[in-house]
């Protein structure tokens, strides 16, 4: 991967005081989070917690209303921004349920998205040598650029593919939405390899959303934080993260009801 | 798979057939087979409107295909179909000159044979095809209609044993044009036929194409392809017959539709009589829709007669764009409108590489991005 011009040492996400809502419900109540170039922060917690809503309102899903609070890449509101424009501001959803999109092949989503993102389109030469170089990391097939996009792909497939654009797009901050889920050791081995390529610039920051431990013997974080009723309840480092692994979740989910 | 039974059963069986137009009453709209279309749009099609208008009709034919013009008396004409309503009835008590195209027994054409159907003007014009491929012949047939015309007309294909046709219909009209047509395909033993229909203009445009079968062993593929914008009413009507054992068809008719009064109908009739045992069918009909104020009627109808089939099932569903599609898309930095444009070809894509002909599809995958751009 030969560009690196585009991310710039020091970028910073500020998540503040950040409110959302599905609906009348309110999912996130006061989320704080900053993540700098060069870190990377997990954040853990039970099911229905929120985790994946953090996610999607940052990434800025229709489905999710923001009631309160600011999210910030590099003092830019992001909230104000489309969807495509907070891609293309460097942000970027590795999605736990990539959907499936009928006839538009692997080859050309990745064109059109690296063109918007890059603000003009890569000269095909070197675009296709990236590409082979990045499934190739990945241990994804060659057929696999003609095939249709997440049509049919095995969840690991998908994740294996989420990783390639993450490559492919090189972001300032990639949000990693439960991207160990459904993965067996050998495709977690994969995944992980390629979140560390990703991360070893040191220009880029990571926040890696997980319900298990076990990818974070992979991919180490700096920080891990704990989420339960829709806000982070505990921080610390690598250590809490085998504290969980011990005790589960329990004590939080009593403490947050 | 899912089997069904019409509501109401065995409708298209004793359907009313008669190359007399006088057979037929003028219908109201309340008739089923009327009730989608506005008859008020026909500009006098089903109410006996005198041949008036111009409609020329080219042939550019490979070697191996014989063209003929001929008179009304022309025997081999309407052997293959009998008009089953008042216009198409109309059209056959009214046409003046036909067109047949015969592919001699085993010979295999070159290259595709165009006929170009050219409107132009405004008054009721009527017309009649003949195509004939003699037994283990293949052929390729493009029916190209554009410019302004108020048409109607019946179309036959008569593939003989061990022989393959394969058509485009294309009714690439001005915006003012009316159009009703029959299209029917008549198969021999083991014969193959694909039919690849795409209806991008005209103000009204209804086409009916049908399947019978004289033998085991047909095979009948049936595509479809339609953009309707704001005003267009574009109706596609299929009847597929299975009246023989071990025969096989399949339908796919897609389309997108945008802006007000946009309206397609879809209505997708199969029957497997009780003599087609082994029958393997499939109908399909997807509608995208686009924008506020344009609606899709699609009415699958699948009547078996017989407990022993290979397969039959249909599906119908019409929608939106997917709000997860064009998240997915954007979320990777694609604008939204280029999304929107990636997930509406995308669902014409898998009907586009059916177009065996590099150039038609480029055509017809032009005018469908011409249309993507309104």
């Amino acid at each position: 991967m030969s560009d690196s011009s585009r991310v710039r040492p020091g970028s910073t996400l500020e998540i503040r005081d950040l409110r959302v809502a599905v609906g009348d419900k309110e999912i996130l109540r006061g989320v704080n989070l900053t993540v700098k170039a060069g870190e990377t922060h997990a954040i853990m917690g039970p099911n229905g917690s929120g985790k994946s809503t953090l996610a999607y309102a940052i990434a800025g899903h229709p489905k999710y209303t923001v009631t309160g609070g600011q999210v910030l890449l590099d003092g830019a509101d992001l909230l104000e921004m489309s969807v495509d424009e907070r891609a293309r501001a460097g942000l970027f959803l590795a999605m736990q349920y990539p959907v499936e999109v009928p006839g538009v092949s692997v080859s050309n989503f990745l064109r059109s998205a690296v063109t918007s993102v890059r603000g003009e389109a890569p000269k095909l030469r070197q675009f296709a040598k990236d590409l082979k170089t990045g499934m190739d990391a990945l241990s994804i097939d060659a057929a696999f650029a003609q095939r249709n996009l997440n049509e049919g792909f095995s969840g690991g497939e998908k994740k294996r593919h989420e990783i390639l654009q993450l490559e492919l797009l090189k972001p300032k901050i990639a949000v990693l939405d439960e991207t160990d889920s459904g993965l067996d050791v050998d495709a977690l081995r994969v995944v992980s390899e390629g979140i560390n390529r990703f991360r070893a610039s040191g220009d880029t920051g990571v926040l890696l959303i997980t319900h298990y431990t076990r990818i974070l013997r992979y991919v180490k974080p700096d920080f891990v934080h704990v989420f339960a009723g829709g806000r982070i309840v505990e921080q610390g480092g690598p250590e809490l993260a085998d504290r969980l692994e011990a005790e589960g979740y329990e004590a939080y989910v009593k403490a947050s009801a | 798979m899912g089997l069904e039974t019409a509501s109401a059963p065995l409708s298209t069986l004793h359907r009313k057939t008669s190359y007399d137009v006088a057979d037929f009453a003028v219908p109201t709209g309340r008739e089923e087979e009327w009730r989608f279309t506005p008859l008020s749009r026909l500009r006098g099609l089903h109410t006996g409107a005198p041949a008036s208008g111009a409609v020329t009709v080219q042939v550019d034919a490979a070697d191996e295909v014989v063209v003929e013009t001929v008179g009304r008396d022309d025997r081999r004409l309407g052997r293959a179909y009998v008009p089953a309503d008042r216009i198409s009835a109309q059209a056959y008590t009214s046409f003046e000159k036909a067109t047949i195209l015969t592919v001699p027994r085993e010979a295999v054409a070159s290259r595709p044979t165009v006929i170009t159907v050219n409107g132009t003007g405004a008054g009721a014009a009527y017309g009649h095809t003949l195509v004939r491929v003699e037994p283990m012949a293949t052929a390729v047939v493009v029916l190209d209609h554009r410019g302004s015309a108020v048409y109607a007309d019946n179309v036959e294909y008569v593939v003989g044993e061990g022989a393959t046709l394969k058509v485009v219909s294309l009714q690439d009209w001005a915006d003012d044009a009316v159009h009703v047509s029959h299209h029917h395909a008549l198969l021999g033993k083991d014969a193959t036929f694909r039919s690849f229909v795409v209806t991008l203009g005209g103000d009204l445009v209804r086409l009916s194409p049908s399947v019978s079968y004289t033998g085991p062993g047909g095979d009948a593929d049936l595509t479809g392809l339609y953009f309707v914008d704001a005003g267009q009413h574009l109706e596609h009507r299929l009847l597929v017959d299975h009246s023989r054992p071990n025969c096989r068809s399949n339908v796919v008719y897609k389309g997108a539709l945008q802006g007000d009064g946009a309206h397609a109908v879809w209505i997708g009739d199969v029957i497997i009589r009780v003599e087609a045992e082994g029958t393997d069918t499939y109908e399909l009909n997807r509608n995208l829709l686009l924008t506020d104020g344009a609606r899709a009627d699609s009415v699958p109808n699948l009547e078996i007669l017989t407990g022993e089939v290979a397969g039959a099932g249909h599906a119908s569903a019409s929608g939106r764009l997917d709000d997860e599609h064009i998240f997915y898309l954007q979320a990777r930095g694609i604008p939204f409108e280029e999304a929107r444009r990636l997930v509406i070809r995308g669902f014409f894509a898998q009907l586009l590489e059916k177009i065996e002909l590099d150039e038609l599809r480029e055509r017809v995958f032009a005018k469908v991005e011409a249309e993507l751009e309104k």
